[in-house]
């Protein structure tokens, strides 16, 4: 008993961990009380108090900052925890993220038929996991950190249960994701017995005043969390995971990855390298440097060649992971600043693109071919734009925080190292090609009357189908039409089940007009294009393109109408996503038309032990 | 030589106006009912009140002073020391120009069949990029509207050009990206440089300029400015985008990438290359006038060859932005003037015989010389207007083509004797080319198909009319602009003298004797 009693207990400062208590004790809460609310009203309470949560958790993590910025950083409970102004920015970061993921993931929910709480509850523990990360002064720490996000990701990862791929997904990151951790707590206990203690400022405290005769033990330790670290943050050679992962998680769920872990990871991993490893930078720059090198030729390079718009954006992830690392070899108080402001402005694109294609995933989340995106500008012109817009920003282009980041990374690599920053920009060249190619896609119309709502009149509709082209609503240039039809043109198969459409119902064959009213159904009519289709074949007869007998297709024309439907048809936005996209796309456009308070931000964020 | 400023943000609002009408374009793809001649007059509205705005720059732009004027400078990311500082020189002052009457007459005369709301849009949003990064001298902030051009630009190329559009705009893209990559490096590497020096991270123009640099570096660092600038003038092996570009893009595009776009690049040779590097801008000239002079035989070679008018358009531009480089590098008054004057020459020919090319096409769908004859017959007004671009472009003395040719070879026969005299035979292969085309697809008896080609309109003589009132005017009276160019082409020669210790022959009018040399604080004194 008595020798119990000795044992201390440090005085723990729990303003010092408030915001990880918000998220954490909102989670248990909405847990505990969820399941009392009554069925149908539990997802939008759910939504609500999570939004509430983050919002709360926001709220402190801005306290935080403004106490930090006035009072100076401090350690808490007995040194395990840090408070600085590089902590209180992840948590801002990851409260921001909560926020939107709890905005997107409502309409998600409902859509799929998975409606409950668990998955916010399970995304606020993940949260916390990173922010625990993030103001982790003790390898113990960092690690707990690591698993309470993890072990949430895993089971977010599988979350939607009616998904083969949702499930596979989860396994394969588990499995290697526990991989990752045991060959992490290796390191930390290789780094603990060359050092004798595992507190990240007293291992630099150490490393200052010892000079390590052998240090073939302390160089395999952070060698090993490199890698621990590496996976996380899904950098070459250690990204296998992300791709499959990334397409196979529900939507909402990889952009909360995407965000949360890497925000999380990367934050953990400046932090050990700077603060503890700092004196040793010459032993660990060169293994980041090549880190950075293949992470970002690879993740673009690959980008390139994906035909699924998840999975493109798993490895533009990958690129992105690969700038942020810059910032890290950087090894600078500006290349700290550099990455966290490169993770704030990544969060909201990659928040907000997966936002979008959460929203045109459809029912079963599962339309997520790259071919399915053309046309969307004349479907959903602001969908579009918006995602237009954050896909140029993860490009890199002028006046979206996308260019700052990248420009912020490559100054704070440029200092010393030229070719690594040559590499970065050639490969954001190289991604630039496959953001484009999305982007371009969606402003290519679909051939011929899925083009019809940017027309104006039926009749110019009607002599577009007439020509068959690229919805070319010109009437004075026939030519025109022909010459520009694109060669390549893989939508020019479409043509013939539009053209059958308009055909069979300007007949006025009354089964397939229900079929079409059945489709019409839950669509907006004035947008619907089979409805403008019909308007502009009542005008001019459009000509059955050879080799299609219209009678021989009556049969088939119901499930043509369905695949199309698919495609051609638009979405209904939830207004939550639309709000969500709508944050994310403010905060991209207007900080980076006025970048001057994030960049003030960033650059107040500093570690608090920085040799 | 203290920039004159002006209460009235002029430069801001030129910048910002094209694009607040973009947006309001974009914007208004919510009213579906409006009608698409309300978008496009008003696109054309807005055009011609940053025309105006341009204009009311050039007249009050003083002719004494050869350094910035109307600067505007804002302090715009604090922590990264990124201003919003424009000004314009002689150098920028016509290429903005340029672009402001350019951007009317495209919007009026290359219109497009299809979804004209984002056309409008786009080009605005163009012709903001363009004109931002001309009056742009912070190198951050240069860099944004540089990139910016690539955004439009591509998506006028592959939204509304021809049959190989999707490969022409990728092709385009990536080598207009892919060099501007060394260049944001380049770009940031100056700065740190020049921090190590004064221990102030700053990316103006202004202030960059007084940097040193080893010497490896600083040609290092010349190249990495210069690839970005080459790929996009195009200078010759950096050029192989360009045809397809040209080519496939639909004739506004055409018109605006050849006329505006192009001379980013050349402009980013002088104001950048040049003041910041000019120990490496002297040392390899040489390589850079060669490549100028294969460009330009290479450009017209080529375009002899061709059977395609727009193809062979866009050669004639190769070699044509040879010259401008041929003048540049010869570092000479006469020859950097020349070259300053022939950017706006050939924007301004270029724009118009890409426009008139776009006409015909509309009326006989095809741009194959073996396809069109005779149409003088029919379209009198149309090959007249043909007949002075096409002479202009060849250089006929009274067109403003001459005056320019004319001075950049005169000065490139100063210094580099020849390069001149082998760049010389571009004119003759331009005369030979262009003639050729013309006589095929003007005179000659008129066929069948031929004989139905429709004169120019009214609106499209509106549209055409003031590039070739402008193309002779300047052939006849090339000094006002002359006068606004000359001072500050001779501050940047004396910079670069100064900074090279060398000295070129200054004066345009004592030309050979002024070869031999005169110490050079004799040849400041009479010149």
């Amino acid at each position: 008993m008595t020798d119990l009693a000795v044992i201390a207990t440090p005085h723990i400062r729990y303003l010092a961990i408030i915001p990880e208590i918000v998220l954490l004790g909102g989670a248990v809460l909405l847990l505990a009380c969820g399941s009392l609310v009554e069925r149908q009203l539990r997802a939008r309470v759910a939504t609500v108090a999570t939004a509430a949560v983050s919002a709360a958790a926001l709220g402190v993590s801005l306290w935080q900052w403004s106490d930090v910025t006035s009072h100076g950083a401090f350690t808490a409970v007995d040194h395990a925890v840090v408070v600085d102004g590089f902590s209180a920015l992840v948590n801002v970061l990851v409260s921001c993220a909560m926020f939107l993921t709890a905005l997107v993931a409502d309409g998600y929910l409902r859509r799929e038929g998975v409606e409950g709480a668990e998955m916010h509850v399970l995304a606020m523990v993940s949260a916390s996991g990173a922010m625990i990360m993030a103001s982790a002064n003790d390898l113990i720490v960092v690690f707990l950190g690591l698993e309470i996000l993890s072990i949430a990701l895993y089971v977010l990862a599988a979350f939607n249960h009616r998904r083969a791929a949702s499930g596979e997904a989860a396994l394969k990151y588990f499995i290697l994701g526990s991989f990752s951790s045991a060959v992490f707590v290796y390191g930390i206990a290789l780094v603990y017995g060359a050092t004798g203690t595992s507190n990240l400022a007293q291992i630099a405290g150490f490393l200052a005043k010892n000079v390590l005769a052998a240090d073939g033990l302390l160089l395999a330790g952070m060698s090993l969390l490199v890698v621990g670290f590496a996976f996380k943050v899904a950098a070459v050679p250690f990204h296998m995971w992300t791709p499959d992962v990334y397409q196979g998680a529900p939507s909402p769920v990889t952009g909360f990855m995407a965000a949360v872990a890497k925000a999380g990871a990367f934050a953990a991993f400046l932090r050990v390298f700077l603060s503890s490893f700092g004196l040793l930078r010459t032993d660990w720059q060169p293994i980041i440097y090549a880190l950075a090198v293949v992470t970002l030729l690879v993740g673009a390079g690959l980008a390139v060649v994906q035909r699924d718009v998840k999975r493109m954006l798993a490895y533009s992830s990958i690129n992105h992971a690969g700038f942020v690392l810059l910032g890290l070899e950087a090894a600078t108080a500006r290349g700290v600043s550099a990455s966290l402001y490169y993770l704030f402005a990544y969060t909201f694109m990659v928040i907000g693109s997966f936002a979008v294609v959460t929203v045109l995933g459809r029912r079963g989340d599962a339309s997520h071919d790259i071919a399915s995106y053309r046309g969307l500008a004349r479907r959903q012109p602001a969908l579009a734009l918006a995602f237009a817009v954050l896909l140029l920003a993860q490009a890199g282009a002028p006046f979206t925080t996308g260019l700052w980041a990248k420009l912020q990374v490559v100054l704070a690599a440029v200092d010393h190292q030229v070719p690594l920053a040559v590499i970065a920009m050639v490969s954001a060249a190289v991604a630039a090609y496959f953001y484009l190619r999305v982007a371009v896609l969606m402003y290519t119309p679909v051939p011929a009357p899925g083009a019809a709502p940017g027309v104006e009149s039926p009749a110019e509709n009607a002599v577009a189908l007439g020509a068959g082209a690229r919805g070319a609503a010109g009437t004075s240039a026939p030519g025109e039409a022909d010459r520009s039809m694109p060669g390549t043109g893989p939508g020019q198969v479409d043509v013939a089940p539009q053209l059958v459409h308009a055909r069979t119902v300007w007949t006025g064959d009354a089964r397939n007009v229900a079929a079409l009213d059945r489709l019409n159904a839950g669509l907006l009519l004035d947008r619907d294009p089979v409805t403008l289709a019909l308007a502009g074949a009542s005008v001019e007869q459009p000509a059955p393109p050879a080799g299609l007998g219209l009678g021989t297709l009556g049969g088939g024309v119901e499930t043509v109408a369905v695949a199309d439907e698919v495609t051609a048809s638009p979405v209904r936005v939830p207004p939550l996503s639309a709000v969500a996209i709508g944050l994310c796309l403010a905060v991209t456009v207007v900080l980076g038309f006025w970048p001057g308070p994030l960049t003030a931000f960033a650059h107040h964020a500093t570690l608090l032990f920085l040799p | 030589m203290t920039p004159a400023t002006h209460a009235f943000p002029y430069l801001t609002v030129l910048v910002l106006l094209p694009a607040g009408g973009g947006l309001a374009v974009a914007l208004s793809g919510w009213a579906r009912s409006l009608p698409r001649a309300v978008v496009e007059w008003f696109g054309i509205a807005v055009s011609l009140a940053t025309l105006g705005l341009a204009i009311a720059v050039a007249a009050l732009f003083s002719t004494t002073s050869g350094g910035f004027q109307f600067v505007s400078d804002h302090s715009w990311a604090s922590g990264l020391g990124v201003h919003w500082e424009l000004g314009v020189d002689g150098i920028s002052l016509f290429l903005v120009l340029l672009a402001a009457v350019l951007f009317p007459i495209v919007l009026a005369g290359a219109r497009t069949r299809t979804d004209a709301r984002s056309f409008v849009a786009w080009m605005l949003l163009l012709e903001c990029a363009c004109i931002g990064s001309f009056v742009s001298i912070d190198l951050i902030l240069f860099f944004f509207f540089f990139e910016l051009t690539l955004v439009p630009s591509y998506f006028i190329i592959s939204g509304w050009g021809y049959t190989r559009r999707a490969y022409a705009a990728v092709k385009f893209f990536v080598y207009t990206f892919a060099g501007s990559a060394f260049l944001l490096v380049g770009i940031l590497v100056v700065a740190f440089a020049h921090k190590e020096q004064t221990g102030v991270l700053t990316f103006s123009l202004q202030a960059l300029e007084h940097t040193h640099f080893s010497s490896a570096g600083g040609i290092l660092l010349f190249l990495a400015f210069t690839a970005a600038f080459a790929v996009k003038a195009p200078l010759f092996p950096f050029h192989t985008w360009s045809p397809d570009a040209y080519t496939e893009a639909p004739t506004g595009g055409s018109m605006v990438i050849a006329a505006v776009l192009a001379k980013l690049g050349t402009y980013g040779i002088l104001q950048f290359d040049l003041r910041l590097f000019p120990q490496p801008s002297v040392d390899l000239a040489p390589l850079l006038l060669t490549l100028a002079v294969i460009g330009i035989l290479y450009g017209a070679i080529v375009a002899c060859a061709q059977r395609d008018l727009k193809r062979l358009v866009a050669y004639s531009s190769l070699a044509q932005m040879g010259f401008v480089a041929l003048g540049i590098f010869a570092f000479t008054t006469e020859g950097v003037t020349g070259g300053v004057l022939l950017m706006l020459n050939h924007g301004l020919i270029t724009a118009a015989l890409f426009l008139l090319i776009g006409w015909i096409y509309e009326r006989r769908q095809t741009w194959q010389v073996s396809e069109l004859r005779g149409l003088q017959a029919p379209a009198p007004v149309m090959a007249g207007a043909f007949t002075i671009a096409m002479l202009a472009s060849i250089g006929l003395p009274g067109l403003n083509g001459f005056v320019s040719e004319f001075l950049v070879l005169s000065g490139t026969f100063l210094t580099h004797r020849w390069w001149a005299v082998v760049a010389t035979a571009g004119v003759v292969f331009a005369a030979i080319y262009l003639l050729w085309a013309y006589q095929q697809v003007f005179h000659g008896k008129v066929d069948l198909a031929n004989s139905r080609t429709r004169d120019l309109s009214w609106a499209e003589r509106m549209v055409i009319a003031p590039l070739i009132v402008v193309i002779v005017f300047l052939g006849i009276y090339p000094k006002p602009v002359l006068d606004r160019i000359t001072p500050t082409v001779n501050a940047l020669i004396a910079r670069v003298d100064a900074a090279t210790h060398t000295h070129q022959p200054p004066a345009a009018l004592r030309g050979f004797a002024a070869r031999h040399s005169v110490p050079m604080t004799a040849k400041k004194a009479t010149s």
